[in-house]
Protein backbone atom coordinates (compact mmCIF):
# COMPACT_ATOMS: atom_id res chain seq x y z
CA UNK A 1 0.00 0.00 0.00
CA UNK A 2 1.28 3.51 -1.00
CA UNK A 3 0.52 6.32 1.70
CA UNK A 4 -0.15 10.02 0.13
CA UNK A 5 0.68 12.44 2.03
CA UNK A 6 0.50 16.38 0.86
CA UNK A 7 2.28 19.18 2.11
CA UNK A 8 0.40 22.18 2.15
CA UNK A 9 -0.56 25.38 3.66
CA UNK A 10 -2.31 27.86 1.94
CA UNK A 11 0.05 30.34 2.19
CA UNK A 12 3.10 31.09 0.48
CA UNK A 13 6.91 30.68 1.33
CA UNK A 14 6.38 29.33 4.68
CA UNK A 15 8.49 26.40 3.82
CA UNK A 16 6.26 23.90 1.95
CA UNK A 17 9.03 22.87 -0.88
CA UNK A 18 11.84 23.19 2.00
CA UNK A 19 9.63 20.36 4.12
CA UNK A 20 8.67 18.41 1.07
CA UNK A 21 12.37 17.79 0.64
CA UNK A 22 13.58 16.93 3.61
CA UNK A 23 10.82 14.64 5.09
CA UNK A 24 10.41 13.24 1.25
CA UNK A 25 14.32 13.13 2.00
CA UNK A 26 13.95 11.50 5.60
CA UNK A 27 11.63 9.00 5.04
CA UNK A 28 14.33 7.55 2.05
CA UNK A 29 17.11 7.41 4.78
CA UNK A 30 15.48 5.23 6.79
CA UNK A 31 15.09 2.71 3.96
CA UNK A 32 11.15 3.53 2.44
CA UNK A 33 11.20 3.67 -1.61
CA UNK A 34 9.86 7.34 -2.25
CA UNK A 35 8.57 9.42 -4.54
CA UNK A 36 8.03 13.29 -4.62
CA UNK A 37 6.07 15.08 -6.83
CA UNK A 38 6.17 19.00 -7.49
CA UNK A 39 2.02 20.26 -8.12
CA UNK A 40 3.00 24.18 -8.71
CA UNK A 41 2.77 23.90 -12.91
CA UNK A 42 4.59 26.91 -14.01
CA UNK A 43 6.30 27.60 -10.84
CA UNK A 44 7.85 24.50 -10.35
CA UNK A 45 10.88 24.98 -7.74
CA UNK A 46 11.43 21.55 -6.18
CA UNK A 47 13.98 20.52 -8.54
CA UNK A 48 16.15 23.21 -7.71
CA UNK A 49 15.72 22.83 -3.70
CA UNK A 50 16.43 18.63 -4.64
CA UNK A 51 19.48 19.59 -6.61
CA UNK A 52 18.56 18.08 -9.79
CA UNK A 53 16.89 20.73 -11.99
CA UNK A 54 19.47 20.45 -14.48
CA UNK A 55 18.33 16.38 -14.82
CA UNK A 56 15.08 17.82 -15.92
CA UNK A 57 13.71 16.09 -18.84
CA UNK A 58 10.29 14.89 -18.39
CA UNK A 59 7.86 16.68 -16.24
CA UNK A 60 4.37 15.66 -14.55
CA UNK A 61 2.09 17.07 -17.36
CA UNK A 62 4.41 14.63 -19.69
CA UNK A 63 3.10 11.95 -18.12
CA UNK A 64 -0.20 13.00 -17.82
CA UNK A 65 -0.82 13.78 -21.22
CA UNK A 66 0.98 10.50 -22.24
CA UNK A 67 4.06 12.30 -23.81
CA UNK A 68 6.33 10.34 -21.67
CA UNK A 69 6.25 7.42 -19.36
CA UNK A 70 6.73 7.62 -15.24
CA UNK A 71 9.79 5.97 -15.84
CA UNK A 72 11.24 8.30 -18.23
CA UNK A 73 10.07 11.44 -16.01
CA UNK A 74 11.48 9.72 -12.46
CA UNK A 75 14.61 11.72 -11.48
CA UNK A 76 16.58 9.37 -8.83
CA UNK A 77 17.75 11.76 -5.86
CA UNK A 78 21.59 11.73 -5.62
CA UNK A 79 21.36 11.16 -1.84
CA UNK A 80 19.06 8.68 -1.71
CA UNK A 81 19.29 5.37 -3.52
CA UNK A 82 15.56 4.82 -3.09
CA UNK A 83 14.02 8.49 -3.41
CA UNK A 84 12.62 9.78 -7.14
CA UNK A 85 11.29 13.32 -8.05
CA UNK A 86 8.65 13.70 -10.07
CA UNK A 87 9.31 17.75 -11.46
CA UNK A 88 6.54 20.12 -12.29
CA UNK A 89 6.58 21.53 -15.61
CA UNK A 90 7.53 25.07 -16.31
CA UNK A 91 5.76 26.14 -19.11
CA UNK A 92 2.59 24.28 -19.35
CA UNK A 93 -1.18 25.43 -18.06
CA UNK A 94 -1.94 24.51 -14.56
CA UNK A 95 -5.62 23.44 -16.14
CA UNK A 96 -3.30 20.53 -17.76
CA UNK A 97 -4.02 18.95 -14.10
CA UNK A 98 -6.73 16.66 -14.20
CA UNK A 99 -7.91 14.76 -11.41
CA UNK A 100 -8.17 11.74 -13.65
CA UNK A 101 -4.38 12.17 -14.89
CA UNK A 102 -3.05 12.73 -11.00
CA UNK A 103 -5.03 9.35 -10.06
CA UNK A 104 -3.25 7.58 -12.58
CA UNK A 105 0.24 8.50 -11.73
CA UNK A 106 -0.30 7.61 -8.50
CA UNK A 107 -2.05 4.34 -9.30
CA UNK A 108 1.41 3.91 -11.27
CA UNK A 109 3.50 4.74 -8.35
CA UNK A 110 2.08 2.44 -6.23
CA UNK A 111 2.22 -0.52 -8.61
CA UNK A 112 5.95 0.69 -9.36
CA UNK A 113 6.47 -0.06 -5.81
CA UNK A 114 6.64 2.97 -3.77
CA UNK A 115 5.68 2.88 -0.19
CA UNK A 116 5.19 7.14 -0.08
CA UNK A 117 4.05 9.61 -2.49
CA UNK A 118 5.03 13.08 -0.99
CA UNK A 119 2.93 15.82 -2.90
CA UNK A 120 4.29 19.25 -2.66
CA UNK A 121 1.24 21.53 -3.04
CA UNK A 122 1.57 24.80 -4.76
CA UNK A 123 0.85 27.68 -2.74
CA UNK A 124 -3.18 29.10 -2.90
CA UNK A 125 -6.20 27.57 -3.22
CA UNK A 126 -7.06 26.62 -6.83
CA UNK A 127 -6.36 23.95 -8.91
CA UNK A 128 -2.83 22.90 -8.37
CA UNK A 129 -3.60 22.84 -4.71
CA UNK A 130 -6.62 21.15 -4.82
CA UNK A 131 -5.25 18.37 -7.05
CA UNK A 132 -2.16 18.17 -4.58
CA UNK A 133 -4.29 17.34 -1.53
CA UNK A 134 -7.54 15.07 -3.56
CA UNK A 135 -5.92 12.14 -2.94
CA UNK A 136 -3.93 12.66 0.44
CA UNK A 137 -3.82 9.74 3.05
CA UNK A 138 -2.34 12.37 5.41
CA UNK A 139 -1.63 15.98 5.33
CA UNK A 140 1.60 17.82 6.94
CA UNK A 141 -0.28 21.47 7.04
CA UNK A 142 3.14 24.07 6.90
CA UNK A 143 2.52 26.93 9.05
CA UNK A 144 4.66 29.86 10.71
CA UNK A 145 3.78 31.38 13.67
CA UNK A 146 2.34 34.52 12.14
CA UNK A 147 -1.12 35.64 11.80
CA UNK A 148 -1.70 35.71 7.76
CA UNK A 149 0.12 31.82 7.89
CA UNK A 150 -1.87 30.75 10.32
CA UNK A 151 -5.28 31.98 9.00
CA UNK A 152 -4.39 30.69 5.53
CA UNK A 153 -3.66 27.40 7.20
CA UNK A 154 -6.59 26.73 8.70
CA UNK A 155 -8.49 27.94 5.11
CA UNK A 156 -6.42 25.23 3.90
CA UNK A 157 -7.82 22.93 6.19
CA UNK A 158 -11.55 23.54 5.61
CA UNK A 159 -10.80 22.56 1.96
CA UNK A 160 -8.85 19.64 3.15
CA UNK A 161 -11.78 18.61 4.95
CA UNK A 162 -14.38 19.15 1.61
CA UNK A 163 -12.48 18.37 -1.44
CA UNK A 164 -10.20 15.38 -0.48
CA UNK A 165 -11.49 12.19 -1.60
CA UNK A 166 -11.35 10.78 1.57
CA UNK A 167 -13.68 13.59 3.05
CA UNK A 168 -15.97 12.81 0.21
CA UNK A 169 -16.23 9.21 0.42
CA UNK A 170 -17.06 10.13 4.13
CA UNK A 171 -14.97 6.73 5.62
CA UNK A 172 -11.75 7.83 7.21
CA UNK A 173 -10.81 11.52 6.79
CA UNK A 174 -7.23 12.74 6.32
CA UNK A 175 -4.97 12.39 8.85
CA UNK A 176 -3.51 16.23 9.47
CA UNK A 177 -0.11 16.79 11.31
CA UNK A 178 0.97 20.50 11.76
CA UNK A 179 4.26 21.34 11.14
CA UNK A 180 5.36 24.98 12.37
CA UNK A 181 8.58 26.35 10.83
CA UNK A 182 10.35 29.54 10.84
CA UNK A 183 10.50 29.18 14.60
CA UNK A 184 12.03 31.53 17.09
CA UNK A 185 12.10 30.79 20.27
CA UNK A 186 13.28 33.81 21.89
CA UNK A 187 11.00 35.50 20.08
CA UNK A 188 8.19 33.60 21.79
CA UNK A 189 9.47 33.91 24.69
CA UNK A 190 9.77 37.70 24.52
CA UNK A 191 6.21 37.79 23.57
CA UNK A 192 6.83 38.79 19.87
CA UNK A 193 5.70 35.34 18.39
CA UNK A 194 2.96 32.94 18.91
CA UNK A 195 3.88 29.96 20.46
CA UNK A 196 4.01 26.90 18.76
CA UNK A 197 0.75 25.99 21.69
CA UNK A 198 -0.56 29.24 20.63
CA UNK A 199 -0.53 27.59 16.99
CA UNK A 200 -1.97 24.12 17.82
CA UNK A 201 -4.48 25.53 19.89
CA UNK A 202 -6.00 27.62 17.38
CA UNK A 203 -5.42 25.36 14.40
CA UNK A 204 -6.58 22.24 16.51
CA UNK A 205 -4.45 19.98 14.63
CA UNK A 206 -1.74 17.60 16.59
CA UNK A 207 1.17 19.12 16.27
CA UNK A 208 4.23 16.85 14.75
CA UNK A 209 7.05 19.24 14.88
CA UNK A 210 8.60 22.54 15.22
CA UNK A 211 11.44 23.77 12.79
CA UNK A 212 13.56 26.62 14.52
CA UNK A 213 14.37 29.59 11.99
CA UNK A 214 17.89 28.86 10.74
CA UNK A 215 20.68 29.94 8.47
CA UNK A 216 20.83 26.90 7.49
CA UNK A 217 17.86 26.49 5.31
CA UNK A 218 19.59 29.29 2.76
CA UNK A 219 22.63 27.35 2.89
CA UNK A 220 21.05 24.46 1.83
CA UNK A 221 18.58 25.82 -0.89
CA UNK A 222 21.69 27.74 -1.83
CA UNK A 223 23.41 24.33 -2.99
CA UNK A 224 20.48 21.75 -3.59
CA UNK A 225 20.90 19.80 -0.95
CA UNK A 226 17.71 18.99 1.33
CA UNK A 227 17.86 20.71 5.02
CA UNK A 228 17.18 17.36 6.28
CA UNK A 229 21.35 16.30 5.19
CA UNK A 230 23.01 19.57 6.41
CA UNK A 231 25.01 18.16 9.28
CA UNK A 232 24.99 19.07 13.11
CA UNK A 233 22.42 21.49 12.05
CA UNK A 234 19.17 21.92 14.59
CA UNK A 235 17.06 22.05 11.18
CA UNK A 236 18.43 18.56 10.01
CA UNK A 237 17.61 17.42 13.46
CA UNK A 238 14.31 18.74 13.71
CA UNK A 239 12.84 17.31 10.27
CA UNK A 240 14.89 13.72 11.74
CA UNK A 241 12.45 14.22 14.98
CA UNK A 242 9.13 14.84 12.61
CA UNK A 243 10.27 11.27 10.51
CA UNK A 244 10.39 9.35 14.15
CA UNK A 245 6.78 11.23 15.33
CA UNK A 246 5.54 10.39 11.60
CA UNK A 247 6.72 6.95 11.83
CA UNK A 248 5.22 6.47 15.18
CA UNK A 249 8.10 6.59 17.28
CA UNK A 250 7.90 8.71 20.46
CA UNK A 251 10.48 11.78 20.16
CA UNK A 252 10.40 15.30 22.48
CA UNK A 253 9.84 18.41 20.98
CA UNK A 254 13.29 19.76 21.04
CA UNK A 255 14.37 23.45 19.45
CA UNK A 256 11.20 25.06 21.19
CA UNK A 257 12.80 26.89 24.34
CA UNK A 258 15.47 29.80 24.47
CA UNK A 259 18.49 29.22 26.70
CA UNK A 260 19.98 32.65 27.17
CA UNK A 261 23.96 32.43 26.01
CA UNK A 262 26.34 31.82 28.85
CA UNK A 263 29.26 34.48 28.98
CA UNK A 264 31.66 31.70 27.72
CA UNK A 265 29.02 32.01 24.50
CA UNK A 266 28.76 35.38 24.23
CA UNK A 267 32.60 35.86 24.78
CA UNK A 268 33.91 33.28 22.04
CA UNK A 269 30.71 32.84 19.56
CA UNK A 270 28.65 29.42 19.32
CA UNK B 1 6.60 53.37 22.50
CA UNK B 2 6.36 55.10 26.41
CA UNK B 3 9.51 56.49 27.73
CA UNK B 4 9.36 53.86 30.31
CA UNK B 5 9.95 51.22 27.49
CA UNK B 6 12.48 53.49 25.70
CA UNK B 7 14.28 53.77 28.90
CA UNK B 8 14.20 49.48 29.91
CA UNK B 9 14.23 48.86 25.99
CA UNK B 10 11.56 46.54 26.04
CA UNK B 11 9.61 45.41 22.92
CA UNK B 12 6.41 45.64 22.46
CA UNK B 13 4.43 42.28 23.52
CA UNK B 14 2.32 41.57 20.38
CA UNK B 15 1.95 37.68 20.21
CA UNK B 16 -1.34 37.61 22.66
CA UNK B 17 -2.73 40.46 20.24
CA UNK B 18 -1.94 38.14 17.11
CA UNK B 19 -3.63 35.22 19.05
CA UNK B 20 -6.66 37.26 20.40
CA UNK B 21 -7.20 38.40 16.37
CA UNK B 22 -6.87 35.06 15.38
CA UNK B 23 -9.30 32.74 17.43
CA UNK B 24 -11.83 35.35 16.48
CA UNK B 25 -11.27 35.93 12.74
CA UNK B 26 -10.92 31.86 12.34
CA UNK B 27 -14.05 31.26 14.22
CA UNK B 28 -16.38 33.86 12.10
CA UNK B 29 -14.64 32.26 9.28
CA UNK B 30 -15.18 28.42 10.19
CA UNK B 31 -18.52 29.49 10.75
CA UNK B 32 -19.12 31.40 7.95
CA UNK B 33 -17.87 27.85 5.91
CA UNK B 34 -20.43 25.51 7.90
CA UNK B 35 -23.08 28.04 6.25
CA UNK B 36 -24.78 26.46 2.61
CA UNK B 37 -24.06 28.74 0.24
CA UNK B 38 -27.46 31.09 -0.27
CA UNK B 39 -26.97 33.98 -2.82
CA UNK B 40 -30.51 32.84 -4.21
CA UNK B 41 -32.08 33.67 -0.70
CA UNK B 42 -33.23 36.85 -1.09
CA UNK B 43 -34.20 36.75 -4.85
CA UNK B 44 -36.45 33.82 -3.96
CA UNK B 45 -37.79 35.85 -1.22
CA UNK B 46 -38.84 38.59 -3.69
CA UNK B 47 -40.35 36.35 -5.74
CA UNK B 48 -42.30 34.49 -2.88
CA UNK B 49 -43.41 38.02 -1.44
CA UNK B 50 -44.74 38.52 -5.52
CA UNK B 51 -46.34 34.96 -5.60
CA UNK B 52 -48.29 35.74 -2.01
CA UNK B 53 -49.35 38.95 -2.48
CA UNK B 54 -51.43 38.00 -5.32
CA UNK B 55 -54.19 36.39 -2.73
CA UNK B 56 -53.13 38.05 0.36
CA UNK B 57 -51.65 41.39 1.33
CA UNK B 58 -48.50 41.43 2.95
CA UNK B 59 -45.73 42.87 3.66
CA UNK B 60 -42.67 42.49 2.02
CA UNK B 61 -40.82 42.18 5.41
CA UNK B 62 -43.51 40.20 6.98
CA UNK B 63 -41.91 37.44 4.46
CA UNK B 64 -38.51 36.07 5.84
CA UNK B 65 -36.50 33.31 4.18
CA UNK B 66 -32.99 31.63 5.87
CA UNK B 67 -31.56 28.87 5.75
CA UNK B 68 -29.50 26.47 8.37
CA UNK B 69 -27.33 23.75 8.34
CA UNK B 70 -28.15 21.02 11.03
CA UNK B 71 -26.22 18.26 11.54
CA UNK B 72 -26.08 16.72 7.97
CA UNK B 73 -29.37 18.36 6.81
CA UNK B 74 -30.07 22.21 5.35
CA UNK B 75 -33.22 23.62 6.41
CA UNK B 76 -34.80 26.19 4.41
CA UNK B 77 -36.62 28.06 6.74
CA UNK B 78 -39.62 30.57 5.28
CA UNK B 79 -41.96 31.92 7.92
CA UNK B 80 -44.79 34.41 6.72
CA UNK B 81 -46.93 36.59 8.85
CA UNK B 82 -49.68 37.49 7.90
CA UNK B 83 -51.39 40.68 8.75
CA UNK B 84 -54.07 40.67 11.36
CA UNK B 85 -57.67 40.84 10.06
CA UNK B 86 -59.72 43.89 10.65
Amino acid sequence: MTRIVVVTSGKGGVGKTTTSASFASGLAMRGFKTAVIDFDVGLRNLDLIMGCERRVVYDLVNVISGEATLNQALIKDKHCENLFVLPASQTRDKDALTEEGVEKVLKDLEHMGFEYVICDSPAGIERGAVMALTFADEAIIVTNPEVSSVRDSDRILGILQAKSKRAQAGGEPVKEHLLVTRYSPKRVEDGEMLSFKDVQEILRVPIIGVIPESESVLHASNQGTPAIHIEQSEVAEAYKDVIARFLGEDAPLRFVSYEKPGLFKRLFGG
Amino acid sequence: MSLLSLIFGSKPKTANMAKERLQLIIARERVDDGKPSADFLPAMQQELVAVISKYVHVNADDIKVSMEKKGNYEVLEVNIVLPEQN
